[in-house]
């Protein structure tokens, strides 16, 4: 018995060596087309579930619009996108994910994330691989300095950005100066920047914070908070909240109907959508709106809403524009090492980001530089329906003022590239 | 001093609301030893069924119509799947209702999408009273109803009826109750469905208020839960009084010290299982004693 196995292993392993060496005569004469047909990986990490979850869906599917696009339209040079989505979790799952996305699946670039804890991972698990990754979702001003690497690039604007955007205006209607605000703010890194980045530039305007609470996340009860506010009499509520606190928030505002004002230094359409327009006030800054009126972005607005269902928002928009951009870069530079392509964003690019004016990457900090938006929630009455919730004010900076105008200075957010 | 005063005012309505999701979870497991995991899926689905009852039928049948469903559901999980993994062994429901709430998020996330549902606070319960200087909203003072009626039927039914009497017996000693030859699983059945629709009344009144979203649930059961311990595991009086306890605990830590403000809940359940492992008013029970 012990002979015959042996024997019949042997025979197998030989037809397989011969197989092997079939395979190895064929590929000879066609190395060029098996190596077309091999799709570029891409790896897209974002949280799925948790209070971040809903934004990481839009996202995700945007993304994947995005692939199918570039591969119905033969691809990368004939080559085929194929994106591995993964949820990251939290960062200590997002980084184990960085490594087996790389190292075993072999993606040539990152995108993705909301959380900026864990963007803040992600990035350094890039740059130890020495892999692209482009940020989509994470807003601490610190990703694009003191934690500033050489392969990450962002997508997403930054807390400053929308601090100023919003800040601008609100300093030419007079709402800073002299004026006591309250602040609440999402306990984690990128609350914690936001907090630090807005409330510098308020008390520099001349404001006084009256109320400065840090709100765990995903707390789903604000009636605590709501009282303590009324205690303040503040002219102004600003919230540095992110994801479903937004929205559960602003449904108990609403309820207690205290009427102070509110504002914020950050603003997630998705957030906004899900309280529905008669629990949303005041003015905010978007970094896109599918309100906004432009060409460009018409043929994104239908076929996702064809799509999914919905009209896309600006988690949405984020991740459908990174992953163009990343198509660019493939394709301009016809290669798929990051070296080359982060060369490629550095040298000044430019790129359809479906605004108004194109966009392109600020080489010392990596912030890809682009127009904001002051909006101001809909009257019920004029509202076509339940996505339509904002009138876009104007957008920052203005017709003729730089794109850097709204962005940090090197003073504010300095930035030394790690390399690895 | 007033701000104290008016925090712990709000503190226990907040906590009798966190009180009916522990209520439910407490009633499960003390007589089908089902630690119910999904318990925060099922307050979901009662949130998106009113939601969804609410377009067609208006807020008072939605309210009525949805714990009614949802119980249903949970009726057809108990006979179909969860009876017989007790009678397996009752850790198998663990890794049951864990599989079943991931289960429930993902099937509300492909029906209805990621995007929360937006609804409001039914224009009749909408508005404020301002009582000696206090501050409460009228809809708070609507769910603190609903919580005491609620808590009440369910105390009338575990105490003056032949069927609590059961359950009461059924608890602390399965065998004998039945070796006199009671069949206790229709019962384990209907108190499945009591604590289900529990779950649902607590969905269907914070749809107003928070998000109606597929993961709505996951962190308010962790509450409940913790409610549940430092209550003391199947003691109806010491869930009520750990519901409002942490539901003050919490106001307070927001008015002195806000970051601490989760946090606080689990100090709170920490020190009690210190000084007394059992929870408050948590009876011994022979079968945790084994």
């Amino acid at each position: 018995m012990t002979c015959s196995n042996s024997y019949t292993r042997r025979r197998v392993l030989q037809g397989g060596a011969a197989a092997g060496a079939v395979a190895a005569t064929t590929s000879i004469g066609f190395p060029q087309i098996l190596k077309a047909a091999e799709p570029i990986k891409l790896g897209h990490l974002t949280p799925r579930t948790g209070f971040l979850g809903q934004l990481g869906e839009y996202g995700l599917n945007a993304a994947r619009m995005a692939v199918d696009e570039i591969n119905a339209d033969g691809g990368i040079d004939g080559r085929k996108i194929e994106l591995i989505a993964e949820d990251s979790v939290k960062p200590g799952v997002a980084v184990n994910k960085v490594d087996q996305l790389i190292n075993r699946e072999g993606v040539s670039a990152l995108m993705g994330e909301i959380s900026s804890s864990t963007a803040l991972a992600i990035g350094e698990a890039a740059m130890r691989n020495q892999t692209l990754y482009i940020n989509t979702g994470a807003n601490s001003d610190a990703l694009r300095g003191q934690n500033c690497n050489r392969f990450m690039f962002h997508v997403e604007g930054c807390n400053t950005m929308y601090t100023k955007t919003i800040g601008q205006w609100q300093v030419n209607q007079g709402l800073m100066d002299g004026a006591k605000w309250y602040f609440l703010t999402a306990d984690y890194a990128f609350g914690h920047d936001l907090r630090r980045v807005s409330q510098r530039f308020f008390k520099d305007q001349g404001g006084e914070i009256v109320g400065d609470d840090l709100v765990p996340t995903g707390t789903n009860d604000y009636s605590s908070y709501i009282l303590k506010i009324r205690r303040e009499q503040p002219d102004m509520v600003y919230l540095n909240l992110a994801g479903t606190d937004q929205t559960t928030f602003l449904k108990q505002y609403n309820e207690y109907g205290l009427g102070y004002p509110l504002s914020g230094g950050v603003m997630d359409t998705l957030q906004f959508w899900s309280a529905g327009l008669e629990n949303l006030s005041g003015h905010w800054q978007s970094l896109w709106y599918h309100g906004i009126d432009n060409p460009a972005a018409d043929a994104f607005k239908r076929n996702f809403q064809e799509r999914y269902g919905t009209p896309p928002e600006n988690q949405a928009w984020g991740d459908y524009t990174a992953m163009h951009i990343i198509a660019q870069g493939l394709r301009e530079t016809g290669s798929t090492k990051s070296p080359d392509l982060i060369d490629y964003f550095e040298g000044g690019a430019e790129f359809d980001v479906l605004k108004r004016r194109p966009g392109h990457f600020r080489k010392w900090d990596h912030q890809l530089l682009q127009e904001m938006y002051v909006v101001e929630v809909k009257d019920p009455a004029q509202s076509q329906n339940e996505w339509d919730i904002f009138n876009v004010v104007q957008p920052v900076p203005g017709d003729g003022e730089p794109l850097d105008k709204i962005q940090p200075t090197q003073e504010e957010n300095a930035c030394e590239m790690q390399q690895a | 001093m007033a701000i104290l005063i008016e925090q712990i005012i709000n503190g226990v309505i907040v906590g009798t609301y966190f009180t009916l999701l522990a209520l439910g979870l407490s009633l499960i497991f003390s007589l089908g030893g089902i630690v119910n995991l999904a318990h925060g899926a099922f307050y979901a689905i009662g949130a998106y069924i009113a939601v969804e009852l609410d377009r067609q039928l208006g807020y008072p049948l939605a309210f009525a119509i949805s714990p009614v469903i949802t119980a249903l559901i949970g009726i057809a999980i108990e006979v179909v799947f969860l009876r017989r993994l007790v009678a397996r062994d009752p850790v198998l429901t663990l890794l049951f209702t864990f599989g079943l709430a991931i289960i429930i998020e993902e099937s509300l996330r492909l029906i209805w999408g990621a995007t929360g549902l937006p609804f409001s606070i039914p224009e009749m319960f909408r508005g404020i009273q301002v009582i000696g200087g206090f501050l409460v909203t009228n809809y708070r003072l609507g769910i603190l109803g609903v919580v005491v009626v609620a808590v009440v039927l369910v105390w009338l039914l575990l105490n003056r009826t032949n069927f609590g009497l059961i359950v009461k017996a059924g608890t602390s000693d399965p065998e004998i109750v039945r070796s006199l030859g009671i069949n206790l699983r229709p019962i384990q059945t209907a108190v499945f469905a009591i604590g289900i629709a529990l779950a649902a009344i607590a969905g269907v009144i914070s749809a107003p208020l928070a998000g109606v979203q597929p993961a709505m649930g996951t962190e308010v059961v962790t509450a409940a839960f913790v409610i549940v311990v430092i209550g003391g595991l199947g003691s109806f009086w010491g869930t009520l009084l750990a519901g409002v306890l942490v539901g003050v605990v919490r106001g307070v830590t927001i008015t002195v010290l806000p970051p601490a403000a989760d946090a606080s809940m689990y100090a709170l359940m920490i020190l009690v299982l210190l000084l007394r492992p059992r929870g408050l008013l948590g009876e011994e029970m022979e079968k945790l004693e084994q």
